[in-house]
């Protein structure tokens, strides 16, 4: 991914920032322009604060790597790694790693949080990209 | 609108073709399926090609160019489509409407994809392209990534078991050995499914569609035409297209893919009739759990059904509804662009009674496209 393609998502990346439609109240993760319930284009900003449940997940043992090796992908680097869909509290769902656990603990249902974390390590001189991943509420 | 039929149909084998380009083999399904129909080159007025990523897999864009200069159909419009894995099914469907919009009388559909010029590594990221980059594959989503949840959610609301997906792979197996067109012709019982590598759980290596070159081709005509030219034309009685959220999380429930359910809704309304009424169907299985869904979404059972459906034994050649009968893409294989032309010409082998060794003697067949995790699904319904 490329700097800038990276630099417009850090509100998204970093702070869980969506929308919300004021016409109808509904929440999206990851933000969009147009509200799919009700059509309204003048969605304002909502900051998501993290908490939510996981829907289903699955244990990633074949990772994305970039072809060439001049990119490393961090993913590459934990296999294997947890992927979930988690359902936040507000009603929106997405996808991520749920991290600081063992494979066993991760169950449907769980609740989790938001932490920031590293998501891409490119090669030696390249941007370290951070994004969220979740843990399990304890 | 006008009655389109199918005419003719062409494929190449599937597999690991070294030997083969991108060009070698659109042009060899192409010329099979006009030899089939018994027409000449400059009889073909218009051309739809599907294919998924040109550029990813072969560094070739512009394809909708090279398919008409290199198969000598010269100077005619000819149209790429692209929605993922479902580009061949759409592309059949985008031609139909072109014929029966009565704007042309012939087409020649193809759909093609060569997969095994690059890595497996930059496989796995180029079919991550059908996925949502920004929000699912940053994040470390891979494709198998994302059906192995729609199986997890699956197996904890439903109790459908690891057996019962690997019991799709062992049938769709089976179906292959009687395809020579197939790249596998291995027969595999439900432990070497369940021993295979776990590549995403709960999906193993043997529940996974593989990497394959190939392409696939048909002519469609218009009424008129198909009756002078043809002695047994395949009707398309019924065509329905949908999408749905690209990424699986904005999915209201992760275990439908609506977009079959409502793209079959509208094959269905189209030809009156419903799943009762189908004889064999060609249904996308990119992986096992996406069998399960189809028969599911598609309406051949109820929602959560699926499984124990195939573990008793209705989807078998000779079962209630038998399901990839061609092998289906686990073991027909998958070259993503051809996949829904393939599925096409297995439906009209079908209908024609020229599926040897495998025939069902339906009278009416149905094949089911999807791209990406689901968010596009194609529909078609056949008749004699």
């Amino acid at each position: 991914m490329t700097v800038s393609k990276f630099w417009r998502n850090i509100p998204q990346y970093y702070n869980l920032i969506g929308k919300k439609c004021p016409e109808c109240n509904s929440y999206y993760f990851p933000p969009r322009d147009v509200c799919s319930q009700c059509g309204n284009h003048k969605l304002e900003e909502h900051k998501f604060d993290g908490r939510g449940e996981i829907v289903t997940f699955t244990i990633i043992r074949t990772p994305l790597m970039d072809p060439e090796g001049e990119v490393i992908d961090i993913h590459a680097q934990t296999i294997p790694y947890i992927l979930a869909i988690v359902k936040l509290e507000e009603g929106p769902k997405l996808t991520a790693e749920i991290v600081d656990c063992e494979i066993d603990e991760v169950k449907i249902g769980k609740e989790v949080g938001a932490v920031f974390r590293k998501i891409v390590e490119k090669g030696p001189h390249g941007v370290i990209q951070y994004g969220y991943k979740f843990k399990l509420v304890r | 609108m006008r009655d389109v039929a199918i005419i003719g149909v062409g494929q190449t084998k599937f597999g690991q073709l070294w030997d083969k380009s991108l060009t070698n083999l659109a042009v060899e399904a192409g010329v099979k399926a006009c030899l089939d129909a018994n027409i000449d080159q400059k009889d073909v007025e218009v051309i739809y090609g599907g294919t998924m990523s040109g550029g990813l897999f072969v560094n070739q864009e512009h394809i909708a160019s090279l398919l008409s200069d290199f198969s000598g159909f010269k100077n005619i419009p000819s149209i790429r489509v692209e929605a993922a894995c479902a580009s061949g099914g759409l592309a059949l469907r985008q031609a139909y409407i072109d014929i029966a919009s009565g704007l042309h009388d012939i087409a020649v559909v193809g759909g093609v994809e060569k997969m095994t010029d690059i890595g497996g590594h930059s496989v796995t990221k180029a079919l991550a392209t059908a996925a949502s980059q920004e929000w699912e594959a940053f994040f470390g989503a891979t494709f198998p990534g994302l059906y192995a949840m729609i199986a997890k959610l699956h197996m904890h609301k439903y109790k459908t078991t690891e057996e019962q997906l690997a019991m799709c792979a062992v049938k769709n197996h089976k179906n292959a050995l009687n395809n020579p067109f197939a790249q596998f012709h291995k027969k595999i019982q439900v432990e070497d499914v369940l021993n295979s590598t776990m590549v995403a759980d709960p999906l193993k290596l043997f529940d996974c569609s593989p990497v394959s070159d190939g392409a696939a081709a048909v002519v469609l005509a218009s009424k008129q035409k198909a009756k002078e030219l043809c002695d047994a034309p395949v009707w398309i009685s019924g065509s329905g297209h949908a999408t749905d959220a690209l990424s699986l999380h904005d999915r209201e429930d992760i275990t439908t893919l609506k977009a079959t359910v409502e793209a079959a809704k509208q094959a269905y309304v189209q030809a009156k009739i419903g799943p009762k009424d189908i004889g064999c169907v060609e249904v996308h299985d990119c992986f096992t759990i996406a069998e399960i869904c189809a028969i599911e979404d598609l309406g051949f059972c109820k929602k959560g059904e699926g499984g124990r459906f195939t573990e008793q034994g209705n989807t078998e050649i000779g079962g209630r509804i038998p399901v990839n009968t061609s092998g289906g893409l686990k073991a027909k294989g998958h070259p993503v662009g051809a996949t829904g032309v393939a599925q096409t010409i297995e439906a009209v082998l079908q209908l024609r009674g020229e599926a040897n060794g495998r025939n069902t003697n339906a009278e009416i067949a149905m094949m089911h496209n999807i791209g990406g995790s689901g968010g596009t699904a194609v529909v078609h319904i056949f008749r004699r």
